[in-house]
Formats: structure tokens, C-alpha cells, sequence
């Protein structure tokens, strides 16, 4: 397979995944929006950038509500809204076409037409029709990921969306513990409790905190679901094990192994050896940030490994 | 000159009376299927083509930038016998355009003998000095053509152009045919069609076959300039259906006069290139130096034997249409017998006397630049302005030797659904030819292009043109519900 093609590819996973995963970050910060008094509605959607890595200025119109979802959604100076997302991910799937299954473009495409003409992301009811259309084309995608043929095309669209994945949990994770909770609000408190709860939404992991945990919202246990257990699909240590498993069985079949496969076999050791009461005695910031170091490092190592520049 | 007058693929001259013999299948479904389930499949075709994202881009077009090229679901149709006269018509033309060029490239013998002009050949734009001399696998130039047809009546078909460098519109044939036999699939019960998903398997066959010597399981790519050009849904359908890797220029790299491409594992060799991009881009060292499309040394692993490129740099002598001119004596020189597809009356405008009559006839003649495709730089006389038939005169006293000029013909018509209904609408037809090692061949089909607006003769997509299906009907085989349903 063509480098250029290989890196198409990868970078489509990563774009399909980033567009799903903002979704649902709007998604959830509707729904946080709406349990907050007026005026501290700011706050949820300031959090919300900040978890895409966006740092809006103070008079920035991203801070309101409509702003905000627009921004995330729909604006072109965002390289992490959904719109921005679709695009590049098409475009890369244009260039790889010849690669992609005929379900595969067409999901990709079908989620790229559904937004691409959308300058409003109007009322909030018609913000959540769309992401909820905008979450069923994801699942579409997906479902055409799992139909694919175990080839090379496979392997590099899974790479990209489990590094993008694996990332985007983190900030989630990180951004919950250091900016969400205002000063003078409580740890555990009522606030803190919806804000887990729709940090879980985030990620779908509501029904399987209860599954696993059997108890009502503690916190560490939900930092414990979204960074170690693998049962999660997308907690770090699912998204650091599919990647090694990936890059093993791509090695099995090309006989092409290297400093990526290392530096993943790493991370998921690390994980696997891990706790959340020694992580959370190390600090669960610096912790978070480790691993997006490590996941940045993978990146590049892919990049390298498969000779994408 | 008006549809209506000219001669109809489904009625013949028959003006709406009765559907010519053999064709009764497609007008009794006319009949019997509704105007709201034909549109219903209408917009059920477009949203498919849409869906797929079977698009073309108009240059100069920013918001436009990716349109789908209109289809009609009404297909036209060539009888057995109408097939194969013309498949045996561009085979003949086929084989005289590679003779064509590698004579000119090489012995010359045609300049020598007086039959084209000389200047008219070295001195042409398209010729390609750097290429004099280098002979390439099996004598073969233009390795895939496609050839502009046109109709006047029922027996009169002519070549409107050769298309012998990169012609494009082959995936639309297949295309056109798949949207058919999903949404109309009583029609192919009915009516005995030959396939023309064969083609990327025959093309796939051309390629290896014209490896250089020595090439072993030849490496085969497919060059595009990139996804943002307008053929580049082709590019892919073609490289994905054959099999072949679709590469860019920046995919390859040429180290000692041998062609490589990048992968994830390294280098591999390339032994053939269908490079769908323009001889002046293939390679900045020996042609524009600004080009980012192509291969910086691609030309000279080319004449050293280690690559073959398809169709091969200097083809595009063959379709200018200062040498089209020429195409019924080339034929003749070549082949020993009479063209069996004729051309389009042309007046050579480098001609006093024909420059003259060009003059004197502006009104009813199509004036086109020898060197110009895709509707651009032409005059159609009938429908033009007053302000630009000026314009051309003045042009064309300028530099008469730009110009050719041809009688605007009364180009046949189809049944074609419009806002208002079925009506008649002027086409033309794109069949593709492919020359390898063993020969010639022709693929039962091509590409029907129809000139939407009432009237209208230009049928280009760029221009607003659309395309249907062509059905070429099998002499052999009966249709399989005739008369059992």
C-alpha cells in the first residue's frame, strides 16, 4: 500500500472518531447546560472547549450556548468542530478512495452532506435532532468498519480511530477534574455529581458503571472505568490494548514491526500493572497528561514506522 | 435544425409514429410506464450518483466545485448490425492513428510523401520533440482512444474528434450502466444488452501487455493529478475496478532511469503508468518546471525502455484538430482501403480559400481552435450573437491557422425527460478503444452525452450536459421475455 494512502487512511479514523466524539461533547454539555442555574450556562460551554483544546477569549460569542454549540459543531475555525471533522475526513477519503469500501465512503459521505450546508445549529431541541442523526451515521460508520476485509485499509482506519480515541478520553478526564467544578462547590457534591454523570454519557458508559460498580457515582470509580477497565470500549486501557493488538496483528502479516509496536506494548503494561489509588496518589492530572505524551509519541512513531511524511 | 426535424435514435425519421425495428421493447415501456414513476426513477438515479459521490468538479466554479453530471434514464440504442459496423470503423481509425504516430516519431514517411503538410505536424504544439526517435513497446502510441461520434441519419454516423490523449468517460459507461440495472432491470429483460463491465479487465490486459521487455508480473499504477481534478472519481473507479495502486506524483520517485513508487514497506518497481495527466505536467525537468503533478526524471526512465507510459507523450499529434483534418487520407495511407467512418466536412482555416468561405459562412458554421476541448474557444454560428461572431471574425483574420470550421449538423436526437416531459434532445457518443500487444479492441458501448437544453447542441459536461445509457443490443441472443411475459 501507498504511504500517502496508508496515511489517508489513519488520518480518516482519526477525523471520524475526533467528529463523533465532539458530537457527543455537545451533546453532553446540552444536557449539563440545562442543569445549571443562569448565568453560570458559560461555564459548561467553556469547559466544553477546553476539553477540544480550544481557548476562546473572554469576549468570544463560543461562550454562550448558541455559541458555543455553534462553534463546536459547525464553525470552520475550529479544527475539532464536527463540520471541520467530516470535512478533512472526507477530503482524506477522496484522495484514499480507491481503498475504501463503497460502505465506508458513503458513510463517511452521508455524514459529510448532512452538515456540510449548515450555517446554524439553531434551537437547542434542533442542535440535539442533529446530533442525534449525526451519532446514528458514526454507528453507520462504524458498522461499515466491522464489515471490512482484515486488510492493511482496515488496520490503518482502526489505528487512527484509537489513537484519536484514546486521546480524547484522556482530555475529557482531565478537564473534569481540573476546570469543571467551580471554586466553592463541593466535591461530591450535587454539581460534581451531574458532571460525572455526564462525563459518562460522553463516553456511553453509564449503564456499564452500574454493570461493573454495583454502587452509586463515586468519582474515582468513574476516573477507574474511563482509564483501566478494558470491558469499556472507550477507556484508555481498551483504547491502549486494541492498538497493540492491531499493530501486532498488522506485524503478523506484513512482517512490519517496529518502534510503534514497542512504545504501545509499553503503555498497555503500564496500564495493566496500574490502579486508581496509586494513580490518584500521583496525581491524576499529571497521570492523564503522561499518557497523552505517550499517545503523542505512538502517533509519530506510526507516522514513522509506515513512512507517512 | 431544431429537434423534431433530425433524425431520432428511438423513432428514426418516423416523427413520433413508430420506434424503429428491433427497439419496440424501449418505446412500449415508454408507453406503459408512468411520467411519475419515470421521474420517481429519475431522482432515485440522481440521489444514487449523489450518494456515491460519482461527481466531476468545474474548474472556475468555487461553490460548485462538485457537481454529478445529469443522467437520463432513457437509454439509447444501438442495433447489433449499427455496432458492428462501427466498432469495425474505429478499429480501422484506431490502427491508422498508431501508425499514425509512430511514423511521425519515426520515419516520417507520411511528410515525406506529401500527404500531411510537415509543418503542420513538426510545427505543432503538440508534437513532442523529446520523444523523435524513442520507440515504445510494440509500437504502440495511443493505447486507449476515444472517439467523438455523431449522427445525422440513419446510416450516416461521423468522427467529430479523436480523442487520443487522455480521454475520460469510461467510468460513466459503467456507472451509467449499473444505476440501469438497478432501477430499470425490466428493461434489460426485454432488450438483449451487451456488458461493458468487461472494460477494466480489458484495460487491466492493454496495460501489461504493452510492459517493457523483460518486466515480469508487470507493476502497473494508475498516475492522477490529484482528487481535486475533474476526473478524479474516474481516476479511482478505474484503479480500484483494475486493481492497481492509484498514485500521485509525490507517490513516485525515479533513481537511475528506473521508476519507483512508495509503500509502507519500502520501494517497489513500476513497470506501466496510466498517467491520466497532460504530457506538459508528467515531468518537470524536460517540460513545465512548475509543475507539482508529475515525476521529476519520469521522461527520461521513459526513453531509456524502463517504464512504459500510456498512452504514450506526443499522442496528443494525433488529435489535434489540425490533423484531424487529415484523418480520411491518413487512414487511407495506412490501412490501403477506404475510412469506414468518415469525418465531419472540415474547412482548415490556415487555407486561403477555406478562410475565406469561413468568413463568408460564420452564421452557419461551428468554428473551433485546433488546439481547444471541452466546448471551449468555439463558435456556434446559428445560436451566436452578432457581438461574437465579430469577435471570432476578428480572430480568426488574425491567426487563421488556430481554426478549423465545420457545418453545424442536424446531430440526432433521443427521447430525453425534460421539466416539461419527454422530449427530443441532441447527442453525441463517446465509444472507447483499447490497442495492446494483440491488437485492437472495442468494448460494446461508450458514452452517450445529451445536450439538455431544448435545442441545444453542446453536449459537454462541463457546459451542462448530461449522459444516458447506451445499450448495444446482441445480434445473437434473443431478448429473454420477448413475448413470454
Amino acid at each position: 500500500m501507498l504511504s500517502r494512502t496508508a496515511s489517508n487512511l489513519y488520518w480518516i479514523g482519526r477525523y471520524m472518531e475526533r467528529a463523533e466524539f465532539t458530537t457527543r461533547l455537545i451533546e453532553a454539555t446540552i444536557r449539563l447546560d440545562s442543569l445549571l442555574a443562569q448565568p453560570k450556562v458559560e461555564e459548561a460551554w467553556k469547559s466544553a472547549l477546553a476539553v477540544v483544546g480550544a481557548a476562546p477569549d473572554a469576549a468570544s460569542e463560543a461562550l454562550g450556548a448558541f455559541g458555543g454549540r455553534r462553534f463546536l459543531a459547525l464553525s470552520l475555525d475550529n479544527p475539532s468542530s464536527v463540520k471541520s471533522c467530516l470535512s478533512a475526513a472526507r477530503d482524506n477519503a477522496r484522495a484514499a478512495r480507491n481503498v475504501l469500501t463503497q460502505e465506508i465512503w458513503e458513510a463517511i459521505n452521508r455524514a459529510w452532506l448532512l452538515i456540510r450546508d449548515r450555517a446554524s445549529p439553531g434551537g437547542t431541541q434542533s442542535t440535539l435532532n442533529m446530533v442525534e442523526e449525526l451519532k446514528a451515521e458514526a454507528r453507520g460508520f462504524e458498522g461499515a468498519l466491522a464489515r471490512m476485509l482484515r486488510n492493511e485499509a482496515y488496520w490503518f482506519l482502526r489505528l487512527g480511530s484509537l489513537i484519536e480515541r484514546g486521546d480524547n478520553t484522556a482530555r475529557l478526564l482531565d478537564v473534569k477534574y481540573y476546570l469543571l467544578l467551580p471554586d466553592g462547590e463541593q466535591v461530591g457534591g450535587l454539581r460534581d455529581r451531574d458532571q460525572w454523570m455526564t462525563l459518562l454519557h460522553v463516553v456511553s458508559g453509564r449503564t456499564a458503571y452500574r454493570t461493573i460498580y454495583r454502587q452509586a457515582l463515586q468519582p474515582w470509580l468513574i476516573a477507574d472505568l474511563l482509564i483501566f477497565r478494558k470491558e469499556l470500549p472507550r477507556s484508555l486501557a481498551a483504547a491502549a490494548s486494541e492498538t497493540v493488538a492491531m499493530l501486532a496483528q498488522f506485524g503478523d502479516m506484513s512482517g512490519l514491526q517496529g518502534e510503534a509496536d514497542r512504545l504501545a506494548r509499553r503503555r498497555l503494561t503500564r496500564l495493566e500493572d496500574g490502579s486508581i489509588e496509586n494513580l490518584l496518589a500521583y496525581g491524576l492530572h499529571e497521570s492523564l497528561n503522561g499518557f497523552m505524551r505517550e499517545n503523542a509519541a505512538i502517533d509519530a512513531a506510526i507516522a514513522n514506522q509506515f513512512r507517512f511524511a | 435544425m431544431a429537434a423534431g426535424t433530425a433524425f431520432d435514435e428511438l423513432w428514426g425519421a418516423s416523427g413520433g409514429d413508430a420506434v424503429r425495428p428491433g427497439f419496440e421493447p424501449l418505446g412500449d415501456w415508454l408507453r406503459e410506464t408512468s411520467a411519475a414513476e419515470l421521474d420517481r426513477r429519475q431522482h432515485a438515479a440522481e440521489a444514487a450518483f449523489r450518494s456515491l459521490g460519482i461527481t466531476f468538479n468545474v474548474y472556475g466554479e468555487e461553490d460548485a466545485a462538485e457537481r454529478i453530471i445529469p443522467f437520463d434514464i432513457i437509454p439509447r440504442i444501438l442495433s447489433a448490425g449499427e455496432w458492428a459496423r462501427l466498432s469495425a470503423g474505429l478499429e480501422q481509425r484506431v490502427q491508422a492513428i498508431n501508425a499514425f504516430v509512430d511514423d511521425v516519431y519515426g520515419a516520417r514517411r507520411i511528410l515525406a510523401d506529401g500527404i500531411v503538410p510537415a509543418d503542420i505536424v513538426l510545427g505543432n504544439e503538440q508534437f513532442c520533440v523529446p520523444v523523435a526517435g524513442a520507440r515504445p513497446p510494440h509500437g504502440i502510441y495511443a493505447h486507449i482512444c476515444g472517439i467523438d461520434l455523431v449522427r445525422t441519419g440513419p446510416d450516416e454516423f461521423f468522427v467529430l474528434e479523436d480523442n487520443a490523449r487522455t480521454p475520460s468517460g469510461v467510468s460513466y459507461m459503467i456507472e451509467n450502466r449499473e444505476a440501469m440495472l438497478r432501477l430499470c432491470p425490466e428493461l434489460f429483460e426485454r432488450l438483449p444488452v451487451r456488458p461493458v463491465d468487461t472494460y477494466p479487465e480489458l484495460l487491466r490486459d492493454t496495460l501489461q501487455s504493452v510492459a517493457p521487455e523483460g518486466a515480469v508480473e508487470p507493476r502497473c499504477v494508475l498516475l492522477t493529478p490529484g482528487h481535486y481534478n475533474s476526473a478524479f472519481y474516474e481516476h479511482s473507479f478505474l484503479a480500484n475496478n483494475m486493481g492497481i495502486e492509484l498514485v500521485e506524483g509525490r507517490d513516485l520517485e525515479v533513481d537511475d532511469d528506473i521508476v519507483w513508487m512508495r509503500t509502507i514497506d519500502g520501494r517497489v518497481r513500476v513497470d506501466v503508468i496510466y498517467r491520466r495527466i497532460d504530457d506538459a505536467f508528467i515531468d518537470p525537468l524536460l517540460f513545465r518546471p512548475d509543475s507539482m503533478l508529475g515525476v521529476a526524471g519520469l521522461m527520461a526512465a521513459y526513453l531509456a525502455g524502463n517504464v512504459t507510459l500510456v498512452n504514450a507523450p506526443g499522442t496528443g499529434i494525433a488529435d489535434d484538430k489540425a490533423i484531424y483534418s487529415y484523418m480520411p487520407e491518413i487512414v487511407r495511407y495506412y490501412t490501403g482501403e477506404a475510412p469506414k467512418l468518415p469525418n465531419v466536412e472540415t474547412w482548415r482555416c490556415r487555407e486561403p480559400a477555406s478562410l475565406q468561405y469561413t468568413l463568408d459562412h460564420l452564421e452557419e458554421l461551428v468554428v473551433k481552435l485546433v488546439d481547444g476541448s471541452g466546448g471551449y474557444g468555439m463558435l456556434v454560428g446559428p445560436t451566436a450573437s452578432r457581438a461574437e461572431i465579430e469577435a471570432f471574425r476578428a480572430a480568426l483574420i488574425a491567426q487563421p491557422q488556430r481554426y478549423i470550421a465545420q457545418p453545424t449538423l442536424a446531430l440526432s436526437t433521443i427521447p430525453t425527460i425534460t421539466d416539461r416531459g419527454i422530449a427530443p434532445r441532441h447527442v453525441d457518443f463517446r465509444p472507447f478503444v483499447l490497442t495492446g500487444s494483440s491488437g485492437v479492441t472495442t468494448v460494446p458501448g461508450g458514452l452517450t452525452r445529451v445536450a439538455l437544453r431544448e435545442g441545444s447542441l453542446v453536449v459537454n459536461s462541463s457546459q451542462g450536459g448530461g449522459t444516458k445509457d447506451s445499450f448495444v443490443l446482441d445480434g445473437e441472443r434473443a431478448p429473454n421475455a420477448a413475448g413470454g411475459v
